[in-house]
């Protein structure tokens, strides 16, 4: 971790010094199995959703002309799909397998890992059926019904106490970098998960929160944002932490570094969310609060980018031939972009260009297929052969995965960019005459169709490598004949 | 073995020997001071909020919706109309020229949910009450594209057969009134008048277009909801500006107060 002689495992880190009984550890690997299997359907689900969706801007007869098909309705089934359940699966998967290899113990209760695998699951199975259905909060990522609010409250505080009922039983006496990302995350999401659902049921289905208006609107946005802070950010760097190092052979760059950036993070995160309401009546000092938190989040963001990709130094070249690598730079490459993009979009004036557009969608994009998906993608490719102590099926298939997926996301973001700069400034443009220069707003739709072809495009693409993985992953598992012996070191 | 180790012991020096000590070693104390460290910022920008000075603006110009609307606005929410169409017109001057007058901080007063959405494929409707007649929003939902001709919106046709439930509609209006939208014991026992009388005005003027529909279908709801979309802060705006024509309309930048 710490750069020169004090990584070197005889120095005086205590972790060095492993129990002798260490290696008789019988870690629940069956709970990452299951973690796995469950990315794997939500995962091919949530972005199934997305091409449907995709397809229904282009081309809205693919609405179906029922109720519980049209945009509005399979939107927020799309966002929850891949982020609470392709992507929060994978952060249980990574969760379960690394913390228990870091503080060299079991999971402190096999029986709260599975009431937190198959309340999770429910959620998740509610949320496919209400969504459809119209019943919604409407607030984005966070749209599931109170009581579906309250399971998730009840499954989230019971993983926290499994989570850290394992900390306190740790054979390891100090706290891995990983480990502080998963605290953030199971304490933050917590906090804001129940501050942003405090509502007044009205009936089983509906309710209204105890905030109205821009309050409100501001209460949501510190909750929206940071489920990108601390649901699709600090639990994917502990996993960066965990696995990145692992699959490159190298320790983390700097410790130091891991320091800083870490509380500069979680401090700097919260205070972002009002730059989604950027030239709206929410008072101006707490958009501008937004703005100038939202631009210093580059530092962190970026201490954590560099300290993922110097943890290659020496190492660069196994980029050649381990698809694993692959992912993963890629991975934390595309977080270094959008961690750069948004600050920029948060600046006032480009905002007012951004705000309401494609661009927005496109950013969102990059950050989510980008940072989530590859380093997800990355973190199963080299789990997998270990879980099951046997090669992949088609050991081949990563690699073009990878390529499939990468230029997905470039045809996708590039899309969305044109789309989003040409929108906006066909909104604004006034003619020579002082007024509007494009008047009648469905004229600028049209003119997007050709970017949201692309963009369907590209997130097919996306997509076809998530089912290579899935196939993959499958016939693996499947495999009849499993190695005698281990096929690749399991980690201990 | 090695990749996952930090921490340099006795040679680690300064603030990374402060952190291993007081922090990894020490998981509780590492818990309490990150809670403590994301707190702060929603804190600080949440709490002020609730403060007449630092809050949004209110005013006495607003009025809650009727609970005809409140229905409109729940088939709104359930039908996701705010995922393509934004209620805020920022106050600059294409904004100005496409919607009418910029959003003031009061309009949202009474929203709960609030629903200034976050992308505009279709055109902001912070003004739209008023600006069309009931009959081409009754045709709007019926087929988007036989009043917007090349619109990509879906057809909502089950908007025009559905009916409200009285007593779902009631419940709505006590749980806003328990979480403290002003109204009075009368208002909610009469819920199901107020949306019938409502709803009858709306069936007058569809009928005056040659449509046919009843007052109790959602249709009808979702119409007078939209109807009344910004209607509140342009009556004051116009007020204002009669009163005082020489100030200033619009103070751009975001401000509320």
């Amino acid at each position: 971790m710490v750069q020169g002689s004090a990584m070197a495992p005889a120095g005086g880190a205590a972790e060095a010094v492993s129990p002798p009984h260490a290696a008789a550890v019988a870690y629940d690997d069956r709970i990452v199995k299951m973690f796995l299997g469950a990315v794997i359907l939500w995962g091919v689900v949530g972005m199934l959703v997305g091409v449907l969706i995709a397809l229904q801007i282009a081309w809205w007869p693919a609405n179906l002309g029922l109720p519980w098909t049209t945009f509005g309705r399979l939107r927020p089934l799309h966002t929850n799909a891949v982020i609470f359940a392709f992507a929060g699966n994978v952060c249980f998967m990574g969760i379960y397998y690394s913390t228990q290899r870091l503080l060299k113990t079991r999971m402190w209760s096999d029986a709260l890992s599975r009431v937190h695998f198959w309340g999770w699951q429910t959620i998740i199975v509610l949320a496919a059926i209400t969504l459809p259905l119209g019943l919604t909060q409407s607030k984005e990522y966070a749209e599931l019904i109170w009581p579906i609010d309250v399971l998730i409250a009840v499954v989230w505080v019971l993983f926290g106490i499994n989570f850290f009922g394992t900390i306190a039983v740790r054979k390891v006496k100090h706290l891995y970098v990983a480990l502080w990302f998963y605290m953030s995350f199971v304490i933050t999401i917590a906090v804001l998960h129940i501050g942003n659902s405090l509502v007044v049921p009205a009936t089983l289905f509906r309710s209204y929160p105890i905030y109205s208006g821009l309050t409100d609107a501001l209460v949501q946005w510190w909750y929206g944002h940071n489920a990108v802070g601390f649901f699709l950010t600090t639990p994917f760097l502990g996993l960066m932490y965990y696995f990145l190092p692992r699959a490159a052979e190298r320790p983390v760059y700097s410790y130091r570094l891991s320091i800083i950036h870490f509380w500069a993070l979680v401090f700097l995160y919260i205070w972002a969310g009002p730059h989604h309401l950027l030239y709206s009546a929410l008072p101006e000092w707490a958009q501008t609060l937004g703005m100038v938190f939202s631009i210093m989040l580059i530092a962190p963001s970026w201490g954590g980018m560099l300290n993922g990709l110097l943890t290659l130094r020496g190492a660069w070249h196994k980029l050649r031939t381990d698809p694993v690598l692959k992912f993963m730079v890629v991975a934390v490459s595309f977080y270094g972009m959008s961690t750069f993009e948004g600050p920029m979009m948060s600046i006032r004036a480009v905002n007012g260009l951004a705000h309401y557009t494609n661009w927005v969608i496109g950013h969102v994009h990059s950050g989510a297929l980008g940072w989530v998906g590859m380093i997800s993608f990355g973190t199963i490719y080299w789990l997998v052969p270990r879980l099951y102590n046997r090669p992949l099926a088609y050991p081949a298939w990563p690699t073009t995965h990878f390529w499939l997926a990468t230029i997905g996301i470039v045809l996708y973001t590039v899309a969305m960019w044109a789309a989003g700069l040409m929108e906006g400034l066909q909104w604004r443009q006034i003619s020579d005459t002082g007024q509007l220069a494009n008047p009648i707003f469905v004229d600028i739709v049209h003119r997007l169709a050709p970017f949201y072809w692309l963009r369907l495009a590209g997130g097919t693409m996306f997509l076809a490598g998530m089912l290579m993985l899935a196939w993959n992953v499958l016939r693996t598992v499947r495999a009849r004949t499993p190695a005698s012996e281990p096929v690749l070191p399991l980690a201990a | 073995m090695a990749e996952n180790r930090q921490g340099g012991g006795e040679s680690e020096k300064g603030y990374g020997q402060f952190h291993r000590r007081v922090f990894e070693g020490k998981s509780g104390v590492f818990a309490v001071a990150m809670t403590v460290v994301i707190l702060i910022g929603g804190m600080v920008e949440i709490i002020p909020m609730y403060s007449a000075k630092a809050g949004p603006e209110r005013a006495d110009w607003v009025a809650p919706w009727t609970p005809l609307e409140v229905a409109g606005r729940d088939i709104y929410i359930r039908e996701g109309c705010y995922l393509c169409h934004s209620q805020m017109v920022r106050p600059m001057r294409a904004e100005l020229l496409r919607y009418g007058e910029w959003t003031r901080a009061a309009e949202y007063q009474y929203d709960r949910p609030f629903l200034l959405g976050s992308r505009r494929l279709g055109p902001d409707l912070q003004r739209v009450g008023g600006k069309y007649p009931d009959a081409w929003h009754f045709e709007h939902m019926r087929d988007p594209r036989s009043t917007s001709p090349g619109s990509v919106m879906p057809r909502y046709p089950w908007l025009l057969e559905r009916a409200l439930d009285p007593e779902d509609l009631r419940a709505s209006v006590k749980a806003l009134q328990r979480v403290g939208t002003p109204y009075t014991d009368d208002e909610v026992a009469g819920v199901e008048a107020s949306a019938g009388a409502q709803g009858a005005g709306i069936v007058a003027s569809l009928a005056t277009a040659g449509i046919e529909t009843e007052p109790d279908r959602e249709i009808v709801a979702l119409i007078a909801f939209l109807q009344r979309l910004g209607q509140d802060g342009r009556r004051a705006l116009a007020r204002q500006a009669g009163r005082t024509p020489e100030a200033a309309p619009a103070r751009p930048g975001g401000g509320g107060q």
